[in-house]
Parts: C-alpha cells; structure tokens; sequence
C-alpha cells in the first residue's frame, strides 16, 4: 500500500510537496483526479493514480490540460471533489475553459494545482499561472511549506465549495519536488453519489443548466465570490507576520521565497530588525491584514518568483490604503533589488537584505572562495545536457540531420516538447531550428509548408513524441492535410510520456491507474487523415535515413512514426541487447579520417576516447547496449555481441 | 523519539552527482533515515529532463528544531557527499568552506565536452588534491569500482551513504537504514545493500 494512504492521522512522514499535496486531497475526499504530465507537477496525479482502487477515485491522464480541467469540471458539476493538476503552462492551455468556468461556477468543490517551474529548471519557459487567477478573477492559495500544501488543499475544497467556484492553488518546484516533514489529517469516510441537477430553474447555480451566461449577471456573481474571498482571508491561518512591533524593514513574501527570506533573515541575524508577513492568501489580497502590517514601518521588501505580482497588487492596495499609512518606500523587483528573471534562493534575499539595512555579509573567507573558483575552472568541466547512453532520440536525429544533409536543400527541423528538445544542443546534432508550446513544431511547419508561392523551397520537418502528438499534434496535422502543406512529421514514438516519467497516453493500452484501456494508433490516424505514413526502427540507421530521404522528395503531409522504446522505462532498464566492445586494433583513432565519429560527432554518453591510446573505449557503467554505435563506425571497429 | 544531537543546527548536506546516477534515490535514503530518528528533514531536489547527463545535487537539512529552505545558502554546506569526483569541485565552489567534510566517489563520468574532445578530464590524483585543499577532511571512494564486483553500479551509492555513517558525523544508523531501503527496493535485494552500506562503513575506517 502507497506510504501516503498506509499511515495514520496525526503520524509525522517525510513527504514530497507533490505528495502533500495529493494527501491533501484524499483527505478532503476527492473522487476525481485529472491532469496532463508536466515536471514538476506529475508527482501528484502519479500518487493519485496509485491509490485509485483503494480509496475509490476516479484518476486520469487527460489527452491535454484543457480536457483535464473538463473532466474535473463534470465531477464537479456532478456534486463530487475533483482535483485538476498541471504544470504552468498547461493553464495557458487550459485557460479559455477556466475563463467559462470561472464565469459559470461550479458545485462540488473543485481546485486547480498549478506548479510553477521558476528559474526553467525543467521546463522551456518560466511563465507563471498566478496572473491567470487575477486575470480570470479565481482565488489564488499558495502554500508556503510542506505542511500548508496539505493542509491548504483540504482548506481550498471546502472554500470552493462556499464560494462555489473554482479555487487555484499554485506550487512551484521548490516545494512540488522538495520534501519536508508533513503532519498527517484523518481520511475520511465518504460514499459520494454523482448527479447533475440541470432542469431547474435557469439561474439556480445548484440546479440549473452551468453557463457563464446572461455574462454581465454572471460576472457581477462571480465579483460577489471574490468579495466573499477577501472577508475569508482577512482571518486565513495562512497568513502569518514572524518579527518584531516596528521593524526597520517589512518582507512580504509567498511561497518557497518565504522559506529563503527566513534562512536569510536568520543567517544576517537580524530577526529584531525585519519582519516577516508570509501570505498564503495571494490574491485577492486581504485590505485589512495588509493594512495592519503596512502600517508598521515605511520600507517594504516583497520577495516573490517570477513576475512582480505580489509586488503590483501590494503597490496597488498601498496607492488605495494610502489616507491611512501614508506613503512607502518599496524594494522589489521593479527597484532591481530582487532580479525580475529566474528562480530565487537564499542567496539572493541576503545580497537584497545587506544592500537595504548596509549589513556585511562575508560567510566564507575571500581566500577560500578565490581558490575555490581557480579550481573550479580546471576541475570541473561544464556538463551539457545530453540525451542518455541508449536514448532512440540520438539515433533519430542522427538520421534526421544526416537525410536533411545528403538532401541538401537547406532543410530544417521543427521542434517540440519532451526529451527530444534537447535535440537543439550538440546531443542532438543541434537539428531542431524553433522550438515553442506543446504541438508548435507541426503548427509552425504547417506555416512553412505553404510558403512555396513566395519562392520557399526547403524541406520543413517537424518532431513530436508519442505523448504531445496527442496533446496538441493532431489539430496541426489536421491543418496540415487540409490546406495541403508540404511537411514532413517525425513521430518520435518511444512508448510512454518518457520525459516526466513514463506516464501512458492515448496510445498505449493502459491507463493512469492501471487499467486496460483502447490504444489509438497513431499510424492508422495519420493514414485515416490522408497522409502517407511509414514506420521505422531508429536503431536501423540505414532504413530511417532512405525513407526520410523519400518522404522529404513527396508533396504534401508525411508522416515517419520512429519507434523504439525509451532507454529509462521500466521494461528496457535492466536489460542490455547487445554487449558492446572496441577492437581496439580495428580503431584507428586519429589515423582512420572519420574525425572520431563515434565520440566526436556521436557523442553517446556510453563511449569514451582513451587521447593515451588513440582509441575509441565503451564505458560498461553506462553503455545500455543499444548497438547503435556500431553502424556509426566506418571501419566497423565497435562489435555488438547479442546477449543471451 | 528523542533525536540525538547534532554538531550544527540545521546541519547542511549536499548530495551531488550526474543525472542517472540516482542522487534523488540516495537522498531519499538518507533523509529517510533521519526523519525516522525524529529530526525535521527539508531535501530540496533537481530533477526532470534539465537533468540528463548533466549536474544534479540534493540539499538536505537536518534540524531538530524546524523546516529550513529546500536550498542551502552558499558556503554553508557541512558534509558533501559527491558520487562523481569533478562534480565535488562544482559544489564547493558554490557551497564550500574551510569547514566542509567531503565523501568523494573516485569513478568519472565523462561530459559530452570531454567525449568528443572540446574539453579535458582532470586527472584523478589532481582532483583528490583539490579537493582536500578546500575541504576539512576529505575520503575518496572507489564506490562505483566496488559495486561492480558486487554485480551493479548502482550498489555504489549505498556504499557512499554507509561511508557517510562511517564517519560518524550524522546519526545515521544501520536499523534505520534497514527499514528505510526495505521499503524502497525487493525483499531479496536487501541483503545487498547492506553488504554495500557494511562495505562503505568499512571503507572509511582509518
């Protein structure tokens, strides 16, 4: 049994915040759970997924954000908890449903979970969803520790269902994928029944149909909402000031930043000069707490990740507030004492801290840290991301970039979101030339395949893997073959959501928890579109480079599904095909004029250039025995032995 | 339960590696086994794709009071635990000070820099020395070379966290670590592991 659900109440584990989070839910006690795979958010729906069959939920991986929020909505309007999760930029995918959702309301108690990936560590932005619960006029929550996670999503539930409307409670990865000590609530024992009420009268909210219309009557109820909001957080327990009567300084922070603001506080030792007012309660912003708080000194910090959104509505209520606290001096982002880009940490609300209060802050003697930065320079060479010994993505780029070279009319590849983004570095032959949202790459080249009136005449190819051809491919791929583009799409299928960690999509037989489910196959698809489709084993480098080759001369939309399952999923990890070796006589090394393909160009993690013997070697902790370097070999030097 | 005391309150390790080598894992292991012993653990953790084949580090804080950030501020890390050598130099640049301990795995891993050949891999005895040079006290391991007579390289890290209970400078325990990796791996791999956390114990004896 999964460690969240085995515990009991009042126990005290370790948990990820993703776990805390999930926890949360179960004891607010959901019945529906529905999210699309995005680090650092997919931990929740995992855990989820987990516990389906024992505490009676029902768990889905949604084709996309969009249809998640749909189908935790339905729960919703059935009278049932559901929980929607996504990463940042899923809300913008889902934000035209929210929008109506927002304005119609909602029944059973429905929360969002948004985590946020400040600083991109995982992810190709750092935009964030807080702005889209002031845009679309939803609460905002945003835990600022492990237990608030937990403890927040059970307080969110059931002030949705006060407010009836949808609550957002926004993570980031700090917390999603930090672990802390998390004091757990009691599970409860709830046999829910769904039912939509939708024939009573039309402007009921708990019988009638669900729109977000007549608007303005709507709008005006959903303003109501939000003015409930404001009461309830003047008393939240998740608001909390830590410092003195009258300090020198007033923090006002969110989130992780709350964490660093107090180890930074700490480590000045000036908790009798700083305050610190945490909220939980981002938006809409309580007046009356916040007035009491401004009201206790004239300088303001507001530390917070990515955008200055704390920062403006504390300026704007502080403008509103003014009669009453006079005027403030305020240190954030827009002064440039906080940077406006990346993710922050301790370090920096110290450097902020020593520049308002003129404090000096030397932790480590500057003879230390000066050696410590001459050795790093010769000690430590950079380590650029690459694909993993094995992946099938090295191959297919491989392929890829040498068909677009022997076909040698400037062609170029658009990209996409998952693991083979990475192909835009030198793991990937640097062969992707854009790279944008969830589905772009076949939208962009459908753009470029239409360009031929104007004199354009390169191939234009796009990639996607197995999971985003669901997500967001198809619509694309609809108007490819529709208006006739001339594209060329690699489906680079390795059989999973392989990026966030193996999650099964639309095309796999399975689903999130377990179950049998139809697979939609991605050839018969494209085929039943009208496009032309092929399939190949990346690892037969020969064949995927002649088909590519055929498919770039052929108008119109073709489709090559490159299949071969990822290197890192549970079923490929333990088992090694091939046992690869170097002859080392047969390796000629600098003498044999491949400029050591193997290492130079192919770069696989696996193989390792020996400079004292001129040789090409296989590192055996790393070398998944794909095989694949032996048909990149000219001089056939590196052996792949089946392995019985 | 009552947690022992500790040298530093919170007490600040640093568990770095390449991605792949299961540094969340081994987090998890040791945060695991101190929870259990009553202290507040924060483990702030990198991972998703930004982390294939390139540097990951776990920050961990021990306190018996309360949570602390998820990121150790710089220059305050207390023991590194570093499961690939130049990765040891990475870290203390950022985290280091006189007063650091370090547990150093000897087994590279070549950046695709070095395996095509833009950049070179220092020599291990040089790195060693380095490393000593910034550091308290510093033990080099040939965890990975040990677990691979032992049948998989993964046995390495297990090795390094017995090597950490070694040296005595956390109260990390062998029951603790017992229930902690039962619950993480199959029945009839936990006699292994403990081989491998007796090995690493044993490793750092002087």
């Amino acid at each position: 049994m999964s460690h969240i659900i085995a515990a009991k109440a009042g126990e005290r584990l370790l948990l990820m915040g993703n776990e805390a989070i999930a926890r949360g839910a179960l004891e607010a006690g959901i019945s529906v759970a529905a999210g699309y795979p995005g680090t650092p958010s997919s931990d929740i729906i995992e855990r989820l997924a987990g516990v389906a069959k024992e505490r009676h939920l029902y768990v889905e991986w949604s084709t996309n954000e969009k249809v998640a929020m749909e189908v935790a909505a339905a729960a919703s309007f059935a009278g049932l908890r559901s929980l929607c999760v996504m990463k940042q930029n899923g809300v913008n995918v889902a934000s035209d449903f929210l929008l109506h959702l927002a304005g119609s309301g909602t029944r059973g108690g429905m929360v969002l979970v948004p985590c946020d990936d400040p600083g991109a560590l995982s992810s190709a932005n750092e935009g964030e969803s807080r702005h889209f619960a002031r845009m679309l006029e939803i609460p905002l929550l945003e835990p600022g520790d492990f237990q608030e996670a937990k403890d927040m999503i059970k307080w969110a539930f059931e002030f949705s269902e006060e407010i009836r409307n949808v609550v957002m409670v926004r993570s980031v990865t700090r917390l999603s994928h930090a672990s802390g000590s998390v004091v757990l609530g009691r599970l409860p024992r709830t046999e829910r029944n769904a039912f939509f009420k939708c024939d009573g009268p039309a402007l009921d909210p708990m019988e009638g149909p669900v729109f977000s219309m007549p608007v303005t009557l709507k709008h005006s109820q959903q303003q109501k909402k939000l003015q409930q909001a404001v009461a309830k957080f003047e008393a939240s327990p998740f608001n909390t000031y830590a410092g003195p009567e009258n300090p020198e300084l007033l923090i006002i922070s969110s989130s992780a930043c709350h964490l660093y603001s107090k180890e930074a506080i700490h480590m000045l030792g000036i908790a009798d000069r700083v305050g610190l007012l945490k909220m939980g309660t981002t938006w809409p912003l309580p007046p009356q707490l916040m007035q009491n708080y401004l009201g206790l000194t004239d300088n303001i910090l507001i530390v917070e990740e990515v955008i200055p959104f704390l920062e403006e509505n504390v300026k704007i209520l502080v403008a509103e507030l003014a009669p009453q606290i006079g005027i403030k001096k305020f240190f954030g982002k827009k002064d440039g004492t906080i940077p406006m880009v990346g993710e922050m940490n301790p370090d920096l609300v110290i450097a902020a801290l020593s520049k308002i209060l003129h404090i000096e802050n030397d932790a480590v003697p500057e003879i230390y840290t000066s050696r410590a930065r001459e050795l790093f320079s010769a000690g430590a060479p950079p380590r650029e991301m690459t694909f993993c010994a094995g992946c099938p993505h090295r191959a297919s780029f491989w392929s890829i970039h040498n068909a677009l070279r022997m076909d040698n009319r400037k062609g170029f590849v658009c990209g996409d979101i998952g693991c083979y983004s990475l192909a835009m570095l030198p793991t990937g032959f640097s062969t992707l030339k854009t790279l944008h949202s969830m589905g772009s790459g076949t939208g962009i080249a459908s753009g470029f395949g239409k360009l031929g009136p104007f004199g354009f005449d390169q191939p234009a190819v796009a990639v996607c893997g197995d999971s985003t051809f669901f997500h967001a491919v198809l619509p694309a791929l609809v108007n490819a073959v529709h208006h006739r583009s001339d594209i060329t799409l690699v489906v680079l299928d390795n059989s999973g959501t392989a990026m966030t960690g193996f999650q099964p999509h639309p095309g796999l037989p399975v689903d999130a928890a377990g179950n049998e489910v139809p697979a939609i196959d991605v050839v018969s698809v494209g085929r039943s579109m009208g496009a032309v489709v092929r399939v190949c084993d990346p690892f037969d480098l020969q064949n995927t480079q002649k088909t590519l080759l055929e498919l770039l001369e052929q108008k119109g939309v073709n489709i090559l599904v490159l299949k071969q399952i990822c290197a890192l999923s549970p079923e490929k990890k333990a088992w090694k095909p091939f046992e690869m070796s170097v002859d080392a006589p047969t390796c000629i090394g600098e003498k044999c004029g491949c400029n050591q393909l193997c290492t130079r160009v192919f770069k696989c993690p696996g193989l390792i250039w020996d400079k004292q013997a001129n040789v090409s070697r296989i590192d055996e902790v790393i070398c998944t025995g794909c095989g694949v370097c032996a048909s990149v070999c000219p001089s056939a030097a590196i052996g792949k032995k089946e392995v019985a | 339960m009552q947690p022992t005391k500790l040298s530093k309150d919170p007490y600040n390790v640093i568990i770095t590696g390449v991605g792949g080598q299961g540094n969340v894992m081994a987090s998890r292991v040791v945060g695991g086994m101190l929870s259990s012993k009553g202290f507040n653990v924060t483990i702030g953790e990198t991972f998703g794709a930004s982390q294939r084949g390139g540097s990951v580090m776990s920050h961990l804080r021990i306190s018996a009071s309360s949570s602390w950030s998820p990121q150790i501020p710089k220059g305050t890390c207390h023991l590194l635990i570093s499961l690939e050598p130049t990765e040891a130099i990475r870290v203390l640049k950022d985290y280091g000070n006189p007063g650091v301990t370090v547990i150093c795995n000897t087994r590279p891993i070549h950046s695709i820099g070095v395996i095509c050949g833009d950049q070179a891999y220092p020599e291990l005895e040089d790195i060693k020395s380095w490393v000593t040079a910034l550091s308290e006290s510093a033990w080099f391991i040939d965890a990975t070379d040990r677990a691979l007579e032992m049948g998989n390289p993964i046995y390495g890290n297990i090795m390094m966290i017995g090597a950490a209970a070694g040296i005595g400078l956390m109260p990390l325990d062998r029951q603790d670590f017992k229930s902690v990796i039962s619950a993480m791996v199959a029945p009839d791999k936990v006699a292994l592991n403990l081989s491998a956390y007796d090995l690493g114990r044993e490793l750092v004896k002087r």
